[in-house]
């Protein structure tokens, strides 16, 4: 699957497959600006070393960024890190052995499952539906759990607007699994990169918020309300967590970033960095319509997707005889990718008729001819696997009654599970 | 020497190729030659006119590159190249094309049965299936014609998988091609200009196929060379493998992967240019016939230059 993720890069393929924000809204006055600034007052500075958990103003704007969505962490208990990713890597690393249970969401985010594996975790994973986690599976889960013995080191979830899947935590959701979380003196780690990307709907408190920072590390990142380039993202964590954090980034790469550090610094005392991240919403927003307004157009009558209230990706699930995988090499012929389910699951074989795809990497345009392509190739399978089978596609998916309007409720997302064939082979794959 | 280091392009096995043409390099590098990597793209003929190299190392795998297009406009330009000509590399990208061939020169291959996809969509192909059980049995194999790599070769255990299985190797090619299934071991005989190597035996991790994922991560899979066979054995793969070569014309070097099964070799397909990674197997051969990766790698290019050399 990486290998043909390779292709992806090509500059003629409209790629719906990255996690891309669009950086290129970000002024350039604004960055030319801050950069000389730097230049002229803090050269010797910016090109030192840093202290390990970060600079202090570097924290002020993370409190800023969390205060934002109505949390209040204590400074002394954050610490900055070269993006989200090194910050679960961290959280890893301080509280995996080999063969512990992590518990995350299925399908969970695909960068977070070579991170897990890597430290020879034992994941399991809770199925989602559209109001996020099963949390009344989890319980179920925990409850096997105690059968055997074992007790998870922490249960990963990204509540909002969740990659991939897009979906959110209910607020009922939310209360329960800090409030399990309390009661199992049971850790949580909270990935909370899309927060104050919301197109609509009431803000959901943060599960950190809920817990106040006692059973809920949190991890935060600047790439998607500032830019990815910088590498710049930050855990929050309790002190005896967060001293070990320190020394595993001190082991890792010493610090983070001291440019980057300062340029942020600077973005933020502009006092302007909510507006930015406001223009993106607008941005976001119109492209996720244009994408579920092009799936309703081009997908087929028996496919779902999710409808993210904010974000930047749209699950969508395929008949069970289609493998995304196979039609990624399709859609690559017509040059157009997305991310293949089966990525966002470790458990071999889940998520195969499923795919990711993202709405905040390219414009309007190319989402419509991008949705058309990988539409055009989705017929053609379910067309041929009509003709081998007898079986023929329903009708009329665009005068209303759409499955996907229904809404993934009740149905577990990416596997199809118990509603369409799902394939079973003696076919391998990573 | 001034060699051009072909890679990438737009097939599937792009990353593959990436890898090959990486570690090409490198040892192109430091056996002194002065190196141009170049990513095949739409100024492909302009930058090969441009660099004016001595020799074009292939190291391309997939349609593009393995399938003789490449090789074509290379001819066109009078540039010699690594690996065989055009008409072979036709002929083993084609996995329908090279099975008839190796048919015809009584080459021991699995039965099977082609179809394109016109034949399912309008001609009613599907009713013919149920006719090809007793020839071919289950579980049966099903691939793309064209691709390597193992992507889109799926097994199907009974006629039930057969429609999903078919599906998936259509995403590939639009001619796929129905084998018989042939129990035994994997092996792998790499030739080089008309010498073949040590075979390779490719031992999947428990329950594991030798599939794409299987053949490019580092530990999914052993690989034992030289494979442990008896003198016998060791014979009548290396001749097939050297028949099936020089059936279908190769030059240079290619791999032939066959299945050692109770009744003999059967040789399942030719890669015209096989993968060169780390976990590749024609390097791992030429290791275990005392070769560096810089020996094999200057072997190739002699070959390329003094044909008459093989």
């Amino acid at each position: 699957m990486r290998d043909l993720m390779a292709i992806t890069a090509r500059p003629e393929v409209i790629s719906l497959a990255g996690g891309l924000p669009d950086t290129s809204t970000f002024p350039a006055a604004t960055f030319a600006a801050q950069m000389t600034r730097i230049a002229q007052e803090s050269t010797a500075e910016a090109l030192q070393y840093g202290p390990t958990e970060g600079f202090a103003e570097t924290v002020d704007c993370i409190v800023q960024v969390m205060g934002a969505e109505g949390m209040l962490p204590d400074p002394d208990d954050v610490i900055v890190t070269t993006g989200g990713q090194q910050a679960i890597d961290l959280i890893c690393k301080t509280l995996v052995d080999p063969g512990d249970v992590v518990v995350c969401e299925a399908p969970t985010y695909p960068g977070a499952v070579p991170v897990f594996c890597s430290y020879q975790a034992d994941v399991v994973q809770i199925d989602c539906d559209a109001d996020g986690m099963r949390v009344q599976d989890l319980e179920e889960v925990l409850a096997r759990l105690d059968g055997e013995g074992r007790r998870p080191k922490f249960v990963y979830s990204v509540p909002s607007f969740q990659n991939p899947a897009g979906v959110t935590l209910s607020l009922e959701r939310r209360r329960r699994l800090v409030e399990l979380a309390r009661q199992r003196e049971l850790l949580v780690v909270e990935d909370n990169p899309y927060g104050l990307l919301r197109f609509g709907g009431d803000p959901l408190p943060p599960l950190y918020q809920l817990d106040g920072g006692d059973f809920v590390i949190y991890v935060g990142t600047f790439s998607k309300i500032l830019s990815p380039g910088i590498r710049l993202g930050w855990a929050v964590a309790p002190p005896p967590v967060m001293e070990k954090i320190v020394l595993g980034k001190q082991a890792a790469d010493l610090c983070t970033s001291t440019l980057t550090q300062h340029f942020v610094r600077e973005y933020f005392a502009e006092g302007r960095w909510r507006e930015y991240v406001d223009s993106l919403v607008e941005i976001y927003r119109a492209r996720r319509d244009t994408m579920l307004a092009s799936l309703r157009d081009h997908f087929p009558a028996q496919a779902t997707w999710t409808e993210p209230e904010g974000g930047l990706f749209i699950w969508a699930t395929l008949p069970g005889y289609i493998d995304t995988g196979d039609l990624l090499a399709k859609a690559l012929r017509e040059d157009v990718a997305f991310v293949p389910g089966q990525a966002a699951f470790v458990e071999e074989g889940r998520g195969r008729s499923s795919m990711r795809l993202n709405f905040s990497g390219v414009g309007e345009d190319e989402i419509r001819e991008g949705i058309r392509r990988i539409g055009v190739a989705i017929a053609e399978q379910v067309e041929l696997y009509g003709a081998l089978t007898g079986e023929h596609p329903v009708e009329g998916s665009k005068d209303g009654g759409h499955e996907a309007e229904r809404s993934p409720t009740d149905e577990a997302l990416g596997g199809g599970g118990d509603v369409l064939p799902f394939r079973k082979t003696g076919e391998a794959g990573g | 020497m001034k060699v051009v280091v072909l890679k990438g392009g737009r097939s599937l096995e792009r990353g593959v190729s990436l890898r090959s043409g990486a570690r090409v390099e490198d040892a192109l590098e430091r056996l002194g030659h002065e190196v141009v990597p170049l990513d095949a793209g739409g100024d492909l003929v302009k930058r090969l006119a441009a660099e004016k190299p001595d020799v074009v190392f292939v190291a391309m795998h997939g349609p593009g590159g393995e399938d003789g297009t490449a090789q074509e406009l290379l001819e066109i330009l009078g540039i010699p190249f690594t690996g065989p000509g055009v008409a072979a590399c036709g002929r083993c990208m084609d996995k329908v094309l090279a099975k008839q061939e190796l048919l015809e020169a009584g080459v021991p291959t699995p039965v099977w049965f082609a179809f394109n996809e016109t034949a399912f969509r309008e001609l009613g192909a599907a009713d013919a299936l149920g006719a090809l059980e007793e020839r071919l049995g289950f579980p049966l194999v099903v691939k793309p014609s064209r691709g390597g790599s193992a992507l889109g070769v799926r097994f199907a255990a009974s006629w039930f998988e057969v429609p999903e299985a078919l599906v998936s190797a259509f995403s590939y090619d639009d001619r796929v091609l129905l084998e018989r299934f042939v129990e035994g071991r994997e092996l792998a005989v790499s030739v080089l200009g008309s010498e073949p190597l040590p075979v390779v035996e490719a031992i999947p991790g428990d329950g594991d196929r030798y599939d794409f994922e299987a053949r490019y991560e580092i530990g999914r899979t052993e690989f034992v060379c030289p494979a442990e066979l008896s003198a016998e054995q060791t014979e009548a793969v290396t001749s097939t493998a050297l028949a099936a070569y020089e059936t279908l014309g190769c030059s240079g070097f290619s791999r032939v992967d066959l299945i050692l099964a109770d009744d003999g070799p059967q040789v399942l397909e030719v890669n015209a240019i096989p993968g060169l990674t780390d976990t590749s197997l024609l390097p791992q051969a030429a290791e275990a016939a005392g070769m560096s990766f810089e020996d094999l790698v200057e072997r190739i290019l002699d070959l390329a230059l003094k044909p008459a050399a093989a």
